[in-house]
Formats: C-alpha cells, structure tokens, sequence
C-alpha cells in the first residue's frame, strides 16, 4: 500500500515536469512528436532507476561514513555522467536495436536535471533502498506521461493556426501551463 | 566592444528569452521577486567564477574529457555557493532548495563555458559569464515580479494591492503561463526595435 502511494504521488500529484519543473529541457525541445517523446522517457527512466540506485549506494556506504556529505554534488554528478556513458556502451553492445532507438537521446541524459534532481530528492527525503528505486522510478514513468501527452497535444497544434506571434516555445509554454493546470486537479489524492 | 560584451546578456543574447536555456529554475523559482533574484544571483556567481577557471585551465584540458572536466569545475563553485548559502541565507537556501545543487546541469554555465570561456582569455571570460549571469537575474527577477503581484498583489513583499490575488499565478501553471507570454511580448519588443 505504502508504494501505491508512493507511486501515485510521484506520477500524478507531484509531476516532476509539470509541478516539481525538472527536465523542461527536454520537455521542451524533444516533445514535438510522440515517437521521439517515447524515445526520451524510456532512456530517461532507465538512466533515471540507475543513478538514483548508484548514488544511494554511493551516499550511505561512503558519503555518510566518510562524513563529506558537502562533496555530494560533485560525486552524484560524476557517476551520472559515467553511468550515461558506461549505458550507452553496454546498450550497444547487447542491444544494438534499443541503442539505435535511444542513440541521440542518451548523451544529453547527462545535463537533464531531473536525473541528478530525483537522485537528490531521494536522499532528502530520508526514502529506504527500495522505497527511493521505486520513487525514482514512478517520477520517471510521471516524466514520461507528460512527455507523451505533451507531445501529443503539439503534434495536433502544428494543424493550427496559431497566431504568428504565438508560434513555437511561447505557444507550447502556454500549453504547458494548462496541462499544468489539469494536473493540478489531482492535488490532494495523496497526502505527500 | 568591452561595454557590449558586458550588456549583450540583458537584450541580444539574454538567457531565458532569446537563448531559452536553463528553463527549469527558470520556471520553479520565480514565485516570487526575491526568490527569482536569488537564484539569479546564485547562477550569476557560479558563472563569473567558472567561466574565469575555465578560460585559465582549457588549453591544458584534452578536447576528448573536455566537457566532464567543465562540468566537474562547474561542481566545485557550485557546492562552494550552496554552502555559502546555507550559512548567510539559510532562508533563501530553504526556498531554493534543490534548485542550488542543480545550477550544475544548468545549460547556460556549460554552455559559456564551451561557446565562450573555453576559447577567450581571463578578463573577457569573466565579463562574459557576468553579462549573461546578469540577463538571467533580471529575467528570473522580472518574471517572480510578475507572478508575485498577480498572484499577492505585492512585490518584494511589499504589498501595493489589497487583493487575495490570483493564487494560480504562484502556483505551477503559472510559471508556464507568465513565461510564454513574456515571451511573444520580448519578441514584439524586439521585432519593433530591429
């Protein structure tokens, strides 16, 4: 039941892009077709589940016995950077199809806040091993859901006629802003 | 020259309007004025210092681990400024929260660092990295101005409506909203001047 409610949260109520705002990046700049929003959120949730595994394991077993909590930043950063790059390898090298559909996305995972942001938030709020994997997880699958729908919406807006003024980043902030607002309806399912 | 490298961050190359990068503080920060300027500020002194180190140390850094060994000086002001943070403005700190540590994925720092600082000399480096620091405060500024008068109807805290305000614009949709619409007026603004 606790992960339920946990999972629930971390999709629905506190969104990571359109409540939390981590990865406007990529919302913003790869959502303009479905299939590559897809792309996006599968190798995002997969690098997302690995970090927030690796940089917990990193932070309670050295970190915290070290007692150099303050170099947190610079370690997470640095196993994330290698995490990305050793993932792109080892998908090359064992599943050449997945690495062809994920190829361009994965290099850019290393500079999308939401990896680094949920490994963060992970420690902060103090989660256990398998609540934090399962936490990060859900926030990722949450990133994904709106990527989709995100997607989704401004595929249909190009068949528009959106004042001139209006097109491109400005247009899909607004849209943004009222996906946002529907999101909001879900506050107060779970208590977080 | 030196006085356009120190203004082109305001208006022709202003962060958050025309090189649209570093969206997410951007978006989750300015729900108010002075939240919006203290994470302007933050970002501001993180790219003076980084861009200064990293137009001294790139010609002895290798192209190949160019972009890790960026990102890890970048780390190390960052973690100075959060601690610095912590203990001159813990209340600031506690509203930007995670938001300080991830100045480090923040596209503008990497990105001086490599378009300008890693191919420019010292001085030059550091103008740079203070011009765009200081188009990303006002940005950051404006917008938290914005949303705090329309959702509090005060600025700084001051309050100059008596008002309950407009809750939505505090809240997450109004990030989105405010920006978007900022936006087509900077690009009317700048269409009218061109």
């Amino acid at each position: 039941m606790e992960y339920i409610l946990l999972i629930v949260g971390a999709v629905l109520v506190n969104n990571i892009l359109l409540s939390q705002f981590l990865g406007i990046c990529p919302f913003l700049g790869v959502s303009s077709k479905v299939e590559t929003a897809l792309g996006m959120s599968g190798a995002v949730t997969f690098v997302i589940a690995i970090a927030t595994l690796a940089t917990y394991l990193l932070q309670t077993y050295i970190l915290d016995p070290l007692g150099i909590g303050y170099m947190q930043t610079i370690a997470f950063i640095l196993v994330i950077a290698a995490l990305v790059q050793m993932v792109e390898i080892v998908l090359k090298k064992i599943s050449p199809s997945l690495y062809q559909a994920l190829g361009i996305f994965l290099p850019l995972i290393t500079t999308n806040c939401a990896v680094l942001g949920i490994a963060i938030l992970t420690i902060q709020k103090k989660y256990t091993l398998v609540s934090g994997v399962v936490f990060s997880v859900a926030s990722a699958i949450g990133f994904g859901l709106a990527m989709v729908l995100f997607a989704g919406i401004r595929e249909d807006l190009e068949l528009n006629n959106v004042p001139k003024q209006l097109k491109g980043v400005p247009i899909a902030l607004i849209t943004a802003g009222i996906l946002a607002m529907a999101f909001m309806g879900f506050s107060g399912v779970v208590k977080v | 020259m030196n006085f356009q490298n120190l203004t082109k961050g305001i208006f022709k190359e202003n962060p958050t309007f025309v090189l649209m990068l570093g969206m997410c503080p951007t978006l989750a920060t300015t729900t108010s004025a002075i939240n919006g300027i203290g994470m302007g500020a933050a970002t501001l002194a993180v790219l003076i210092m980084s861009n200064l180190a990293i137009s001294l140390i790139a010609q002895y850094i290798p192209a190949k681990v160019r972009i890790p060994s960026y990102i890890v000086v970048i780390a190390a002001f960052v973690s100075m400024i959060d601690l610095l943070m912590q203990a001159y403005v813990p209340d600031l700190h506690a509203t930007l929260g995670i938001f300080i540590p991830l100045i480090v994925v923040n596209c503008i720092v990497l990105g001086r660092a490599e378009a300008f600082a890693s191919t420019n000399g010292a001085l030059a480096s550091a103008l740079d990295g203070f011009s765009i620091g200081l188009g990303f405060t006002l940005s950051l500024g404006t917008i938290g101005a914005i949303r705090e008068l329309l959702g509090s109807g005060a600025i700084f805290g001051q309050t100059l409506i008596e008002t309950d305000g407009i809750l939505i614009f505090v809240l997450a949709p109004g990030a989105f909203l405010v920006l978007g619409y900022l936006m087509v007026l900077f690009n009317m603004l700048k269409k009218k001047l061109a």
